[in-house]
């Protein structure tokens, strides 16, 4: 008994001593059972959001009003599911499995990013999903370039590199109809309206009520906190308001030299708490259509995996 | 009809199906029966409305009137579409979407493989770059017909009743109206009777390897050339071109 806990405890030394010096931890590598669980809890959230992410914006692939928006949509739904795709991938490598995340996730027990819960209604929402809701993902994004886990942290290096394009193609949908006709920039206004406070709710709660951002960050999963991610999301944000000629919804924005930064307004926390607790405006819907596509491909799932064995049986025999 | 003209007519075509598909498969795009097939079938809709794309740009240069490839894709009505009926029809399953994506890629790869030799260099340009996209487009749904024909009794009900449905729109693909045949004799246009029978071959081959029987006796539907079309299309192009024609003239 006594040496088995030595070895667990030199086990932790090794661990938080790789740490310290900042080298990843691998797959194959002993890790403290908390940090898998963490780590498959932040990773397969944040496939879900990938996948489900994907939902809103394919809604308006068939309407996008020019080819050249049409083409550049359609990749950027698909640059999506190949995140998904990592990083569903880079959670496996901690020994769980797609069927588990994708229970979780169409039965409730998995999140997803609650911004997705959100309705696309105009073009314009295309351009506000660009700008804002990839530009804060990257915030977080760019952050977990260099989290502890090996394989989380090369998926979110490819991962950056399309997310900054995205974050442009967005920006600039929303540049074109500030400067187009009244009826466009309204349009653009009422999409930067409706998608600005969910945005900045996407770096989830205040620091004071986030309970899992200490141990994150004691692990060097996380490396800023919500709060200072937040900060500068809106920092970097304001001026690109102001340079398209919109106005940011939120009357309490102002310059502050003190912080070298701006202060705005409070949050609604109220709506955020509903949305996570699944009483937005699509939760139900965005859960509905994943498990409908889900179970409709199950024969094609069943056809594919019968055509292999038979296959496999044939090249044993 | 002035020779321009001929061609352009000719180059729409063309440019109609592989959007009009391509718009169809798009409408799937995050409904896919697993996620690396819903990557798959995005691409491939890209690769087809990106083709389409490089067509129209042809198109409107031929037309002039500093008309763009958008004032051809969103300001045309039902009647002025041009593509076959195959690739409008809507989606139901799996099996239908792919068998629908076989059979037009089929004909695809066999019909810009023949572009190639076309005399108009822009076209010949244009089916080298599409025909690489093809080559695998049709890999891809060829070995779904093979998965689902050999797969489960429930995937092989499912493709034999897509081949049921779609099989009536297989001899438009091939239909040539005269100014297709006079472009055919001027080494501009592929003549489709020509690539007829290499089609017949790779769908009986694939399709004997999917165990799966090719109807006969089937009443074969036209119409779609002549912008004659089934009634779905005008579903369509309501969807894709109403952002557009709701904002005349404006920049996007």
């Amino acid at each position: 008994m006594n040496s088995l806990k030595l070895d667990e405890n030199q086990l932790i030394e090794n661990f938080e001593a790789k740490l310290a010096k900042n080298e990843m931890i691998e797959p194959k590598d002993w890790m403290p059972e908390q940090y898998r669980k963490h780590l498959i809890r932040q990773i397969s959230q944040h496939a879900h959001s990938e996948i489900i992410g994907m939902q809103p914006e394919g809604n308006w692939i068939t309407r996008a009003p020019s080819m050249r928006r049409k083409m550049v949509l359609l990749a950027k739904v698909q640059d999506e599911a190949g995140h998904g795709l990592y990083l569903y991938s880079a959670a496996e490598s901690m020994g769980i499995s797609r069927e588990e995340m994708l229970y979780q996730l169409h039965t409730g027990a998995a999140k997803y990013s609650s911004i997705f819960n959100y309705p696309t209604l105009t073009w314009a929402d295309m351009g506000a999903i660009g700008w804002l809701v990839d530009g804060a993902a990257i915030m977080n994004q760019v952050m977990l370039q260099r989290t502890s886990y090996g394989p989380y942290s090369r998926a979110m290096v490819r991962i950056c590199k399309e997310e900054s394009f995205h974050q442009r193609q967005g920006y600039e949908i929303m540049t074109v109809l500030a400067a187009g006709t009244p009826a466009q920039k309204e349009m653009a206004q009422d999409a930067l309206n409706r998608w600005w406070w969910p945005s900045l709710m996407m770096f989830g709660p205040r620091d004071e009520e986030s309970p899992n951002s200490a141990q994150a960050i004691k692990w060097k999963i996380k490396r800023e906190t919500n709060d200072q991610l937040r900060q500068r999301f809106v920092n970097q944000t304001v001026p690109q308001v102001e340079k398209i000629g919109l106005i940011v919804p939120d009357k309490d924005i102002k310059w502050n030299d003190a912080k070298n930064g701006y202060d705005f307004g409070e949050i609604n926390w109220d709506e955020f708490w509903t949305v996570v607790k699944g009483n937005g405006p699509c939760n139900k819907t965005r859960i509905a259509a994943k498990i409908k596509s889900h179970e409709e491909g199950a024969w094609v799932r069943e056809a594919a995996n019968a055509h292999a064995a038979k296959i496999n049986k044939n090249k044993a025999a | 009809m002035s020779q321009n003209n001929s061609l352009f007519n000719y180059i729409l075509k063309i440019a109609d199906n592989q959007l009009i598909l391509g718009h169809r498969l798009s409408e799937q795009s995050s409904k896919g029966p697993f996620l690396e097939e819903d990557i798959a079938c995005s691409n491939i809709a890209l690769d087809l409305i990106g083709a389409a794309n490089s067509l129209y740009i042809y198109a409107a240069s031929i037309q002039g009137e500093n008309k763009t490839e958008d004032d051809l894709v969103f300001l045309r009505s039902e009647r002025d579409y041009k593509n076959v009926l195959l690739v409008e029809q809507p989606n139901t399953d799996f099996a239908f979407l792919m068998l629908r994506q076989f059979l037009f890629d089929t004909y695809d790869f066999y019909f810009q493989q023949a572009l190639l030799n076309s005399k108009d260099e822009t076209l010949a340009a244009i089916a080298a770059k599409t025909l690489k996209e093809s080559t695998y487009h049709l890999r891809h749904s060829g070995n779904w017909m093979i998965r689902l024909g050999d797969g489960t009794t429930e995937s092989a009900m499912r493709l034999k009743n897509a081949m049921n449905q779609l099989w009536c729109f297989i001899d438009e693909l091939f239909e040539q109206d005269e100014t297709e045949i006079a472009l055919v004799a001027q080494g501009i246009a592929v003549d489709s009777n020509a690539i007829k029978a290499q089609f017949d071959n790779h769908v009986a081959s694939i399709m004997q390897n999917a165990g799966m029987d090719i109807p006969t006796n089937i009443f074969m539907q036209k119409g779609g050339k002549q912008g004659v079309h089934t009634e779905h299309l005008g579903f369509l192009l309501a969807e894709m071109q109403y952002v557009h024609r709701s904002f005349p003239g404006v920049k996007w």
